[in-house]
């Protein structure tokens, strides 16, 4: 079969594929019996992900591009719609399909309770996953967009007895779509401004007329709805509600994968639609801004937690700031530095949200003080969780610490100096934040919850997913566990991969080769030398400063009572501050949608005033 | 296209916004949802429409009237409304959970995610 035969099949099948196993599953689920259930979600997970891999491989060659129902442009234009698969899109496919085939097999003992609908939802939200990376058309986008959003509420509220998951799941639900109704309203602008919806067609209408206000403002609201996604200040806040409620196996999609795609979204849109037309300066100080900004409260956020998934998803937030920061320099290494980093982040806070979960079932609590020294006993989920805590900090060899390294060498190259202090100190902070957590839970260090601690959400209402706390670990929940940290050191330790990322990233960032692409010119990609990106000494010592720094906020995470008096009176001025920037996360749906309306004003200006 | 529709559908959506930021019962705040829905009606048909062109629907494949408004964003349109459904009756499902779990469906009474 030659490449474009099997692209014509494989792409819209990984699409497919879980949408039928979601309606089998939905339409028989009364008469099948819960491992059949299983058997039949893991198996489509495992094979979706493999046929990725399959395309993966076969991208290596050349864009994959598969116009449905045979409905090709015809001289230049056409109604068709079209899925293109390089090697980003495909890979951020795959990492899905992977953290779905591990969550789910987590799952197979890890709920008691739940029904088919479960893994039908998950299918759902794997086809929505899917569907978004390899759609070659914005309106295509906007309806997985939504098709993972819906999946991805309903999921939330799995726990539907428990009051915090239908709050969490309805503020997720009501400013995730009010996002996905602003980039509709974008969608619509690009559409009047250029006649086409699809990427590769708009951009050349775009080339062809010059820049006009009104595709401008148009995709600064399409770029605002993937940015509610990506978690990105100040439209972040249903992040860190929907983390905390709903069950760990989704929030290993959540963190692992699905924010990430919000962020994908911005790149694929700008680069592939925008890079020829829209002033360069004016999209940098975009990323820039929100992604510091996003960077600093997630950080300062996930220090005052004491609830453990709300900790996680808090980093989380951080990190997306970081990747923002990376894909704001718009310089090609840094982009291939986010490609190895959004790998070891999924790895890694998979890693830390699975022991969340199997902690939550052993002793019934997802709380940092009520669990202080309760996890002595579980030497192996400690022992995962403190080393997936230093990971995330940076240390070497896991894939988060070559991330950041290849990152940084971007960043200082196209002239953010700055670059790499951010990245020292917020890997330092979430990283802290995990392993004072650990350190309390699992060796029993620290004090007491001190006045600023007391004032959190405690973690001890989460509800559990199993009746019984059980005390030994299955294998179906050990494997994925410690699988998917090895996952993590492996992809750090792959020899080339760090010049095979940013030899990736060129590709995805070539404006040219994806419109030649899908209009049919050539699939092949235009020639870009390899270049040399992967671990350095500067490198490797900054991931061991971060990873010093993460072991000193945790200390003082844990004797900050019993500290002497003279940080004590530098802390104090800071309370105000902290106590305010904790009362703006008030889980208020309100509120929430003044910030989506202020962050919709503020993308706008900061994509329309020149620099 | 003139900007008349522009600044409607604006409206539309600021108003859907500013009701659910101002809602003080969640039923109220999905419904302000779908206002601010329908203001992405109001652009894509506004988009699509030209002054005196007839409906994209043809008896014969040979007989092509002179103009004809855009069908691509009506077709964009439906499909919208059938997310809307999906996504505001699986929201109105959540807020009767809220109803029975909390004994309110008041936002300002939730206050179990603060921090």
């Amino acid at each position: 079969m030659t490449t474009a035969g099997l692209a014509a099949v494989l792409l819209p099948a990984v699409v497919v594929v879980p949408i039928m196993a979601a309606c089998l599953l939905l339409s028989l689920g009364r008469w099948l019996d819960r491992p059949t259930v299983d058997v039949i979600a893991v198996a489509t997970a495992v094979a979706v992900s493999a046929a990725d891999g399959v395309l993966l491989a076969a991208s290596a060659n050349q864009r994959l591009v598969a116009w449905l129902g045979g409905w090709t442009p015809h001289r230049g234009t056409g109604v068709g719609i079209v899925l293109v698969g390089d090697q980003v899109g495909i890979g951020a496919a795959l990492v899905a399909g992977v953290l779905m085939s591990c969550a789910l097999t987590f799952s197979w003992r890890y709920f008691e309770d739940i029904h088919t609908h479960f893994h039908a939802l998950m299918m759902l939200f794997l086809a929505g996953m899917t569907g978004f990376a390899l759609s070659g058309d914005v309106f295509n986008m906007f309806v997985f967009f939504e098709l993972m959003g819906v999946a991805a509420y309903a999921l939330t509220a799995t726990k539907i007895e428990d009051p915090t998951a239908v709050h969490g799941a309805l503020t997720f639900g009501v400013i995730n779509s009010l996002g996905a109704y602003v980039s509709l309203m974008g969608i619509g602008m690009l559409y009047a401004a250029t006649g086409q919806l699809n990427l590769a067609m708009l951009s050349q209408a775009l080339t062809a007329h010059g820049q006009d206000p009104l595709a401008v403002i148009g995709f600064a609201l399409t770029a605002t709805g993937f940015l509610v996604k990506g978690a990105v200040a100040p439209f972040h806040f249903w992040l860190d509600d929907a983390h905390a409620v709903a069950p760990t196996p989704v929030c290993v999609l959540f963190s692992g994968i699905m924010v990430e795609l919000g962020i994908y979204g911005v790149a694929r849109l700008y680069w592939v639609g925008f890079s020829g037309t829209l002033e360069a300066g004016s999209i940098q100080r975009l990323f820039l801004v929100l992604g510091v900004g996003t960077a600093a409260v997630g950080g300062v956020m996930c220090l005052l937690q004491r609830h453990l998934k709300r900790l996680l998803a808090y980093s989380t937030i951080a990190h997306t700031g970081l990747f923002l920061v990376a894909l704001g320099s718009l310089d090609p290494v840094a982009t291939g530095g986010i490609v190895v980093y959004v790998l070891g982040h999924a790895a890694v806070k998979s890693t830390l949200f699975l022991s969340a979960g199997i902690i939550l079932n052993r002793y019934g609590s997802v709380d940092e003080f009520s669990l202080r020294g309760k996890g002595r006993d579980a030497r192996l989920v400690g022992a995962v969780f403190l080393l997936a805590g230093l990971a995330l900090a940076g240390l070497p060899p896991f894939a988060v610490g070559l991330g950041k390294v290849v990152g940084e060498e971007g960043l200082v190259q196209s002239g953010i100096g700055w670059g790499p202090i951010l990245f020292l100190v917020v890997s330092a902070v979430t990283g802290g934040a995990v392993l004072r957590a650990g350190a309390r839970i699992f060796l029993g260090l620290g004090g007491g919850p001190g006045t600023e601690e007391s004032e959190a959400m405690s973690g001890d209402k989460e509800m559990r997913e199993l009746a019984t706390g059980t005390t030994r670990l299955p294998a179906m929940m050990g494997v994925p566990l410690v699988g998917l940290l090895a996952a993590g050191a492996a992809v750090g330790l792959m020899p080339g991969i760090g010049s095979q990322a940013v030899f990736a990233a060129e590709r995805f960032v070539d404006r040219g080769g994806y419109v030649a692409a899908v209009l049919g010119d050539s699939t092949g990609y235009a020639s870009v030398s390899m270049r040399n990106a992967g671990w350095s000494t500067e490198g490797v010592v900054l991931c061991l400063a971060s990873v010093a720094g993460a072991l000193v906020v945790a200390g003082i995470g844990l004797y900050a009572t019993a500290l002497a008096q003279p940080v004590k009176t530098v802390v104090r001025p800071l309370r105000p501050v902290l106590h305010g920037l904790r009362g703006l996360h008030s889980g208020h749906i309100g509120d929430y949608a003044a910030w989506l309306l202020l962050g919709v004003g503020g993308v706008i200006a900061l994509v329309i005033i020149p620099v | 296209m003139t900007l008349y529709p522009y600044l409607v559908a604006g409206a539309v959506l600021l108003l859907g916004i500013i009701g659910i930021a101002r809602s003080r019962n969640l039923v109220h705040a999905v419904v302000c949802l779908a206002v601010a829905q329908s203001a992405t009606y109001v652009l894509l048909l506004a988009v699509g429409y030209q002054r005196g062109a007839t409906a994209p629907i043809f008896q014969s494949p040979t007989a092509r009237a002179a103009t004809m408004v855009d069908p691509v964003v009506q077709a964009l349109t439906l499909t919208d409304i059938v997310v809307s459904a999906t996504v505001t009756s699986m929201l109105l499902a959540l807020a009767i959970q809220i109803a029975k779990r909390h004994a309110s469906v008041d936002p300002d009474e939730l206050r179990s995610l603060r921090g």
